[in-house]
């Protein structure tokens, strides 16, 4: 019987020539990541099982949830895993002002490539399936296990196949291709499953596009989204990875619980309302409601705050002022996305339209800290969440958007549509 | 092993944030993060559960973030297990690997209210509804789930192993 894409990479690192799902299997790990809130919490945990890592280039710790550090008991678990990784002579530890949000800054970084068997203990760990990888978010207790032995169980997922079509439209962007997908199949439409993403329509997505699409297969319950290597992807590993890598492709006789097709040219801009990340609603339908006023727009994290996606939020930005009764916060993932931002004007036009530029960090995502929401405050967020209470108070609302739909509404003052730039109904 | 205990009931859904929001996230005390358990959901919830209370929930329980911070402090507020019709797949990593029993049964989902007094055999999978005299059959484990909890979680089956 054919495998999967994941289903291949899982059986490499299992040391075996097939496996089917529902199998439970021992991988082999190529990249163990922490955060500064998991990782912590980790270290107690793996002084049980050993006393040094089983590979210092394969752990990686990135503090960035509540980085520059928001009070003593956040200092004090930046700190902790500081320490951790200068005892173990970890090849990868990205401090302040040389780091940025851990989904963004690994593959800039060159720190995971296609063909690997990942974990982070972050559920947006995700993400790297953009590059070709099998890549898994994962728990404190699993992420301890893996930094002291370098292998962790999985059960083999089945999967569900996407096959993309065509060519999306201006200001349609990876956003609304994933929320327009977990839109239709729900919340859990892809639990414990595979999104393998296929169809002659990903040639027309950028990298990333693939990462916000990938960073988002949690938020359909996925255990992992994936997309083939092709010309991009292997252009980026070229640019931004030294690392051999192994490029795997499913077989033709794959077997998938379903497949689902999408015609990119179909896709419109789409907006994931409050509480669930599938409560998608086109544009369209946006505009028929009464206008949705609201308070605050963020810009940035792991989902959205890569370099293409602060040029297209600066370009409906540019030449506009945000409306008087939003604030808005701009957050590039990384220091490189930072710096590129100036040098290419960006961050004058974000300034110069009304925005604050926050230095790279998860941010105000999981209301940790920077542009906590108080009641009844509504927010359009680039992120990937709408929980109650995510960003702050129980009774804020936020709306899930591409940088268009959200640079659009910044100057509107309510949900506005980006072909529009900056709306007509004020 | 068995469990008893009052239920407390939840819908579709429930996300690690509401669980244990990421605000209380700069620590991992179990006994703290226990006291903030259920708050964006149920700010009721930390004062009145008892040891070997049990929370049933319909589908995609534990949604959202990896934070183990969810399950475990669950389990420290003296939660016995959570009967879900599914649960997320992360959250069903970490409360194996934590040791907080978890069994899915969409029938008992269904079929148990909050407040219903609730009997769990683990071996067995068998739950008991005492408040309302029904009872529901729930999956058991994989063999390999087992010897983990068996074993005490995983850091200990890592152990052993050696």
């Amino acid at each position: 019987m054919g495998m999967t894409m994941t289903q291949k990479i899982l059986a490499a690192h299992a040391g075996l020539d097939s496996v089917e799902a529902g199998q439970l299997v021992m991988a082999k790990l190529d990249v163990v990541m922490a955060n500064d809130i998991t990782g912590p919490m980790a270290l107690p945990i793996f002084r049980q099982m050993a006393d040094k890592v089983f590979d210092k280039d394969k752990v990686v710790l990135v503090p960035d949830h509540f980085t520059p550090n928001k009070d003593i008991k956040s200092a004090e678990n930046s700190k902790a895993i500081r320490e951790f990784a200068k005892e173990q002579g970890l090849s990868w530890y990205f401090e302040q002002g040389k780091s940025g949000v851990e989904h963004a800054i690994l593959p800039e970084a060159g720190v995971v490539t296609a063909g690997e068997c990942i974990i982070g203990a972050d559920s947006h760990t995700c993400t790297y399936g953009a590059l070709g990888a099998f890549s898994t978010g994962v728990g404190t207790t699993d992420i301890s296990t893996g930094m002291a032995t370098g292998e962790l169980w999985f059960k083999v997922p089945s999967a569900m196949k996407f096959v993309l079509k065509g060519r999306p439209k201006e200001y349609v962007s990876g956003k609304d291709i994933i929320i327009h997908i977990i839109g239709r199949i729900g919340v859990d439409g892809a639990l414990y499953k595979s999104m393998e993403f296929t169809g002659d329509g990903i040639e027309n997505l950028s990298m990333d596009d693939r990462f916000t699409i990938a960073n988002m297969a949690i938020e359909a319950g996925a255990k992992n989204g994936i997309f083939p290597v092709d010309d991009k992807t292997e252009e980026y590993l070229k640019e931004h990875c030294k690392k051999e890598y192994k490029v795997y492709t499913a077989d033709e006789d794959a077997v998938y619980d379903e497949v689902v097709e999408i015609d990119l040219a179909e896709v419109r801009p789409t907006v994931a309302f409050p509480h669930l990340p599938g409560n998608a609603k086109t544009i369209d339908e946006i505009e028929a409601m009464e206008p949705i006023k609201i308070d605050q727009v963020v810009i940035g994290s792991c989902t959205n705050g890569r370099m293409s996606d602060l040029r297209k939020a600066a370009a409906v930005l540019k030449g506009h002022t945000v409306h008087s009764d939003v604030r808005v916060m701009v957050v590039p993932a990384t220091q490189k996305i930072y710096k590129q931002c100036i040098a290419e004007g960006l961050l004058d036009i974000f300034i110069d339209a009304g925005c604050a530029v926050n230095t790279p960090s998860c941010g105000p995502c999981m209301g940790g800290h920077m542009g906590v929401m108080a009641a009844g405050e509504k927010c359009v967020s680039t992120t990937n969440r709408n929980f109650v209470g995510r960003m702050g108070h129980v009774e804020s609302l936020i709306y899930l958007a591409s940088p268009e739909t959200a640079a659009a509404s910044a100057i509107a003052g309510y949900i506005a549509n980006p072909e529009k730039v900056g709306g007509d109904r004020v | 092993m068995k469990a008893l205990g009052h239920v407390f009931k939840y819908g579709d859904n429930v996300d690690t944030d509401v669980i244990i929001p990421a605000r209380y996230l700069n620590s991992f005390d179990a006994k703290e993060l226990a006291s903030h358990a259920m708050v964006d959901i149920d700010p009721e919830f930390a004062g009145k559960v008892q040891p070997g209370d049990i929370i049933v929930a319909n589908k995609n329980f534990g949604c959202g973030s990896s934070r183990e911070h969810a399950p475990l402090c669950l389990k420290t507020a003296g939660v016995s297990c959570v009967i879900a019709e599914t649960f997320a797949r992360i959250f069903y990593r970490n409360a194996i690997n934590i040791g907080l029993p978890i069994i899915e049964c969409p029938e008992a989902a269904k079929g148990i209210e909050a407040g219903d007094e609730v009997e769990i055999d683990f071996d067995s999978g068998r739950i008991y509804n005492r408040t309302k005299d029904t009872e529901f059959q729930g999956q058991a484990f994989p063999e390999f789930m087992q010897e983990l909890i068996a074993a005490g979680g995983l850091v200990n089956y890592t152990n052993r192993k050696k």
